[in-house]
């Protein structure tokens, strides 16, 4: 096992134990209702935001392409996820709400995957500032067309309209023009959310560890030296590209199925530009770190609520600080000697392991 | 029989009485839920304010009840009033006066009505903040409601005929009441002759003014908010086009848009129940105390929230709430007790029936000389 492996399957593990004891150690304090409504309520939304800033960040930070509509994908599984779970439940009479969540979750990724796909193709052809332009624009065009959306459930079957309500008398609305979608029956759990956590982890951690993890890393980092080296730089960008759609969709429907109600409007540019704070923050192509960041970020406003008047004022002050101080080599220099004795200590177990192998 | 029942009663009143003057008094803990940050923090700090007005006025008359108010921010985002919500059980919370916008409203009452809670809104005004939900109530009027009052008063006080309407197809405030409108105008045998939409982003108002115009519009009606409104009467004014402008609540606020020439608002029409300069003694006291503390002039919505907490606490009074009650054994209580009070605010006299929604007379106002005056 070289050296450059090891340390990143020691990264890899330390993400993943990182995320499994905060499940643990949640679910045991929901178990002995220890847990602050405020903190219960808080766990589906940090883990639909954890998704989306790790997804993000296999865009941003390992494909080296700066998306700016990332929140247009994650609108496209929030309707398609409340759509589905209405119309299952409608429909079909389908009680069990793990059953629905989890086909209302797939059902989100595979629409925003393909979006992905037809937004991918022209896009992707672009670079730099360019592509920032056009996902900006993407982002827009989508949260646009849902504002005039209209979907209904009538007698088992969908029906569609846009621009004008003109749909049979008798639907069931599911999404209601600029409304949003309506009358959700919210069925997300702290479970699922936490599965699909890991599943992303293990997608992203894999992929970007992977061969053709090491081709979008190249083409991240000198797109001619790839391409003269065969790497087709479109597919590669393009793999990056719509695998974080998919999870932005997942990410989407969990987020939307955890609440009764979602308008367009949370899904503006500004929330594209939140996650990738989240992922500026965690640092580029550091997945734990978007991990930490988006849960940080998530719940540091409403850890400020004290603050009261003053708390947003309160959360930009602290987003500063964070940020200049993350980046002050003197304090990385001083926390990574802190962190040095944990790391020797993994270091001398591997060694052992790895020597009983030789 | 009514000369025991009326006995009674003096004697339960008695009692009452006694029991007020020896116990301590009972702290009700009410929840104030509104976007105190961001874009419609306009409208969650009016509501804010009022109910600091009317809790100051109850805790300093000393009553058989004393409230805490909670304040938390909900940003008028539907993720954020979730957490808003929770801050407030967290904090203790027995029931909720909130949330002031519609969307939030109705996010965090599904929640509420699930666990149980309690809640009174002061100007959430779609239908679907009480749709299925028997534990959120009203103080305003629903917007299919403003609608059709507003063509009802269009009609009964014959404005005119042929009418105009201009509205934001992107939000729901906007379309909740042009549909109903458009539905009673045509059972009233009012006109539609033109009908012109906008979005949130739309700053050029010249195209939907004009097509009134050409359609010979006696009346325009704005079911918006001031701020587009504010656009469309200076386009109006610079065509020379003179036609009544009806508008509703959301149009209160007009007057101190800046940069706005209010001379332009002249002779506009809106739906409102609440009127800053009116001579109503109570209105006059509220307005001078909001103005002493927070050194403007309160919006209808502030007027919304002051009568609100006086609703809670007649709410609470009739349901026997205590101090110690848990926001679940509150709710049932408290929406029995609603169905039954009587209340009269600053926003007119009000009664509730199961659906929610509040009953009361539409009232509409006209801008004279840079003021509201109330007509009739």
């Amino acid at each position: 096992m070289t050296k450059a492996k090891r340390k990143r399957l020691i990264y890899n593990l330390v993400t993943y134990a990182l995320v499994i004891a905060a499940y643990i150690i949640l679910q045991n304090m929901i178990g002995a209702k220890t847990i602050s409504r405020s903190l219960k309520g808080l766990l589906v939304p940090i883990c639909a935001w954890i998704i989306m800033a790790v997804s993000l960040n296999l865009v941003i930070g390992f494909s080296g392409e700066l998306s700016l509509g990332h929140a247009g994908f994650m609108s496209i599984g929030a309707y398609t996820g409340a759509i589905i779970s209405g119309w299952l439940l409608a429909a079909f009479d389908m009680q069990d709400p793990t059953l629905r969540l989890v086909l209302a979750i797939a059902g989100g990724g595979i629409v925003a995957g393909i979006f992905g796909v037809l937004i991918g193709i022209p896009v992707l052809r672009l670079r730099g500032d360019y592509l920032a332009i056009v996902t900006l624009a993407f982002g827009e065009i989508i949260r646009n067309l849902v504002n005039v959306l209209y979907v209904g459930t009538a007698d088992g079957q969908l029906h569609f309209a846009f621009l004008n309500k003109k749909l049979p008398a008798d639907v069931t609305m599911l999404v209601d023009g600029a409304k949003g979608a309506v009358k959700i029956k919210p069925i997300s759990t702290f479970t699922v959310g936490f599965v699909l956590v890991m599943i992303t982890l293990i997608v992203v951690l894999n992929l970007v560890n992977s061969r053709a993890g090491r081709a979008i890393q190249a083409t991240r980092d000198n797109r001619i030296a790839a391409e003269s080296m065969g790497v087709s730089v479109t597919k590669y960008k393009m793999m990056a590209f719509v695998t974080a759609a998919v999870l932005a969709g997942m990410a989407g429907a969990l987020y939307g199925l955890n609440s009764s109600t979602v308008v367009p409007t949370q899904f503006t540019f500004n929330q594209s530009i939140n996650v990738l704070v989240f992922v500026v923050l965690g640092g580029l192509g550091n997945v734990l770190g978007s991990v930490i960041s988006a849960t940080f970020l998530t719940v540091l406003p409403e850890v400020l609520r004290e603050f009261a008047d003053y708390r947003m004022l309160v959360y930009a002050v602290v987003l500063i600080l964070v940020m200049i101080f993350t980046n002050n080599p003197l304090i990385r220099s001083v926390f990574g000697r802190a962190v040095a004795p944990v790391k020797g200590l993994f270091r001398g177990k591997k060694n052992s392991v790895s020597g009983g192998e030789a | 029989m009514k000369k025991l029942i009326a006995l009674l009663l003096a004697l339960a009143l008695t009692l009452t009485v006694c029991a007020a003057l020896a116990e301590e008094p009972v702290v009700l803990k009410i929840a104030h839920i509104g976007p105190t940050t961001g874009a419609a923090a306009l409208y969650g700090l009016a509501t804010q304010h009022g109910a600091e007005i009317a809790v100051d006025e109850i805790n300093a008359a000393g009553g058989k009840y004393q409230i805490e108010l909670i304040t938390e921010d909900d940003e008028h985002n539907v993720e954020k009033v979730i957490n808003a919500y929770n801050a407030a059980l967290d904090a203790g919370a027995q029931m909720i006066l909130g949330s002031t916008t519609s969307k939030p409203c109705e996010a965090a009452g599904a929640q509420g009505y699930v666990d149980r809670v309690f809640f009174l809104t002061p100007s959430a005004s779609s239908t679907a903040v009480i749709e299925d939900k028997d534990n959120v109530f009203q103080v305003c009027f629903t917007d299919p409601n403003q609608g059709s009052a507003s063509a009802q008063y269009i009609a009964e006080h014959k404005l005119g005929t042929k009418i105009a309407v201009i509205y934001n197809n992107a939000d729901v405030y906007s379309t909740g009441i042009r549909d109903t409108f458009v539905e009673k105008a045509a059972e009233m045998g009012l006109e539609i002759v033109s009908e012109e939409t906008f979005t949130d982003e739309t700053t050029d108002f010249t195209v939907q003014v004009g097509k009134a115009q050409e359609a010979g519009a006696e009346i325009v009606f704005l079911p918006m908010y001031y701020t587009p409104a504010s656009l469309i009467l200076k386009t109006a004014s610079d065509k020379n086009y003179k036609p009544i402008f009806f508008g509703v609540d959301g149009m209160d606020g007009i007057l101190s848009v800046e940069g706005f020439d209010t001379s332009l608002a002249e002779g506009v029409m809106l739906l409102t129940p609440f009127v800053a300069t009116s001579e109503d003694e109570r209105v006059k006291s509220f307005v001078a105390k909001y103005q002493e503390k927070f050194n403007e002039t309160p919006i209808q919505f502030a007027a919304d929230a002051y009568d609100g907490i006086y609703i809670l606490l007649a709410a609470a009074e009739k349901a026997g709430i205590t101090a110690e009650m848990a926001p679940e054994e509150a709710c049932d209580l408290l929406i029995a007790a609603m169905k039954e009070i009587q209340v009269d605010g600053l926003t007119g006299s009000m009664t509730w029936d199961e659906s929610g929604a509040v009953t009361k007379t539409p009232m509409a106002a006209t801008i004279v000389n840079g003021v509201y005056v109330f007509e009739d």
